[in-house]
């Protein structure tokens, strides 16, 4: 569906991207990962048709991106990371030209719109001015635009950033519900988010594909160990023992905050099938010490790149 | 065709509902007034006077330097500011149709502008019964030399994000090629010639005279075409770099 073959970009002098090539097969979800700047936008851009590689063949089922530029973007549904939208209108009446700007003519053009603003959960909007909304709901009609034409390709551009926490949620639901029916690919670096939409992932890092693989297999190559940190008021060397005979406790980091009331910061690294949460909560209690704080610390993507670069 | 009606629609609704239309009609029709008042009333300073619409369409031509740059600049600029180019550029439309789309909006904004200047006429039939033929080339005229800044302010707003630094560029862009046959007027020969046949203003005369000349229709027509290309050319460049 979506092929990518030794495809260059430089922004002047700078290589933003250097010869990759991928494929993404019709109806696959992929989820495109990178650090900042790594190049995920400008593979994106140049996906979707706004800009041209420098070199390279890319093609969208079988139409080359830049010979048969409106056919390949007749395919496409884009959300760019920016989300921008025409602040002036109302949310109605900038889905309505979209969507007749992507091809849907004027007999079904009001169903269509209709249709949407329900996936997106947007009827209370339906008549408000886009420059009210707030980041959430504009992220919504963004989406709306890009699904409104029932696109087979949609790309989505770090869909999730800078919404707030209740709408996150909210939102990778529509997202999840959406990836039934379209070839689906989603750029982020919150991984969570990731593994629970897509099937296989791209990593790409200063403008080369660092892997390419399921996340299953990932995770096995990046030989998952979880990190928890707790605060606690005591003795640091003695909490450090206790915990130290709690199973599956791999290594254990502390330093000591000294603030109105000193406390120590643990981190404690554990094997990942263990969760060893529970165990620690019972330690703290037998022990009587003082739990200020105890949090999971995710796996992070710079973990995974660290992982992924040293194990090669 | 259906992309520049649907881009041309968009934007004629979206300026019409902006306070923006208002203000620049207001002044437009209000200097306009101003030109109708001191031409046709008599006065101290010009106790008879003809019954035509030159008093205020000649004056309008220098009008048009700046408000034509007023109606276009936000055309592209506010597209650059928002980032909604990243949506046009990728949905299934040509460059060219997003400029034409946006030119004939613009277009018709002029339009409905010197419409509401017909009230003029009126005004000039009930006490007076002028020509028609120069009335009809003038307008003619007004119209053509509308277009053709359109043109131009078009391009300017390509130009920039910023809707000031778009509306200040037209403004320049239209002061050089409005008089530029002054500098026709120094010289003698082939200059001379060259330069008052790229001059905006030097093609309306024979309009407001009654004489509608082929080559002054070309010239306008071909200052719009002209401009819109450069714009054209401006999007294709700004994809590419």
């Amino acid at each position: 569906m979506i092929e990518l073959k030794n495809i260059t970009k430089y922004y002047g002098n700078f290589p933003a991207v250097t010869d990759i090539s991928f494929k993404i097969e019709r109806g696959e979800i992929v989820g495109l990962l990178g650090p900042n700047g790594a190049g995920k936008s400008t593979t994106m851009k140049m996906i979707t048709g706004y800009m041209p590689p420098t070199s390279g063949e890319l093609t969208i089922d079988n139409y080359d991106i830049v010979q048969e530029s409106i056919e390949a973007r007749k395919k496409i549904g884009y959300l760019p990371e920016t989300v921008p939208l025409y602040t002036d209108m109302t949310v109605y009446s900038y889905i309505e030209f979209m969507g007749k700007l992507r091809g849907i003519n004027s007999k079904n053009i009001k169903s269509k719109v209709d249709n949407v603003i329900d996936i997106c959960k947007l009827g209370d909007y339906r008549y408000s001015l886009i420059s009210k909304l707030s980041k959430g709901y504009r992220q919504r009609v963004g989406i709306a635009q890009a699904i409104i034409h029932e696109p087979e390709v949609l790309i989505l551009d770090e869909p999730t950033i800078g919404i707030d926490p209740n709408q996150v949620v909210e939102t990778r639901q529509l997202i999840k519900n959406l990836s039934g029916e379209h070839t689906l690919v989603l750029s982020s670096h919150i991984l969570p988010e990731v593994s629970t939409i897509c099937e296989r992932v791209l990593i790409i890092n200063e403008g080369e594909i660092a892997a390419s693989d399921t996340i299953e297999n990932l995770s096995s190559i990046v030989s998952g160990t979880s990190k928890i940190e707790i605060d606690i008021i005591g003795s640091p060397q003695a909490v450090k023992k206790e915990i130290e005979k709690i199973d599956g406790v791999n290594s254990i980091d502390l330093w000591v905050n000294k603030s109105s009331n000193e406390y120590t910061t643990f981190s404690i690294e554990s094997d990942i099938s263990k969760d060893i949460r529970s165990e620690i909560s019972k330690t703290i209690i037998h022990n009587d010490w003082d739990l200020l704080r105890l949090e999971s610390m995710g796996m992070s993507l710079e973990d995974i790149f660290l992982r992924i670069t040293t194990t090669e | 065709m259906r992309n520049i009606l649907l881009i041309m629609l968009k934007e004629t609704k979206t300026y019409f509902l902006s306070p923006m239309a208002y203000i620049v009609g207001a002044m437009f029709l209000g200097l306009t007034w101003l030109f109708f008042n001191t031409s046709i009333v008599p006065g101290d300073l010009n106790p008879i006077t003809e019954a035509n619409v030159r008093g205020y369409l000649d004056p309008t031509t220098l009008l048009f330097i700046i408000f034509a740059p007023l109606i276009t600049m936000r055309l592209f600029s506010e597209e650059e500011k928002l980032g909604t180019l990243e949506l046009l550029f990728t949905s299934p439309v040509k460059d060219i149709e997003i400029v034409i789309g946006k030119y004939f909006a613009s277009a018709i904004i002029l339009i409905t502008l010197l419409l509401c200047t017909l009230f003029y006429v009126i005004l000039i039939y009930l006490f007076s019964s002028p020509d028609l033929g120069p009335l009809l080339s003038a307008y003619l005229g007004i119209m053509l030399y509308g277009i053709a800044t359109l043109g131009v302010g078009l391009f300017a707003s390509s130009l920039s994000g910023n809707q000031i630094v778009s509306a200040v560029v037209g403004t320049v862009l239209l002061l050089l090629l409005s008089f530029i046959d002054s500098l026709g007027a120094m010289l003698e020969g082939l200059p001379s010639t060259v330069f008052n046949e790229m001059a905006l203003n030097y093609h309306f005369e024979d309009f407001t005279k009654g004489v509608i000349d082929i080559g002054n229709i070309i010239y306008y027509l071909s200052i719009a075409t002209l401009f819109l290309f450069f714009t054209t050319l401006n999007l294709q460049i700004r994809r590419w770099r």
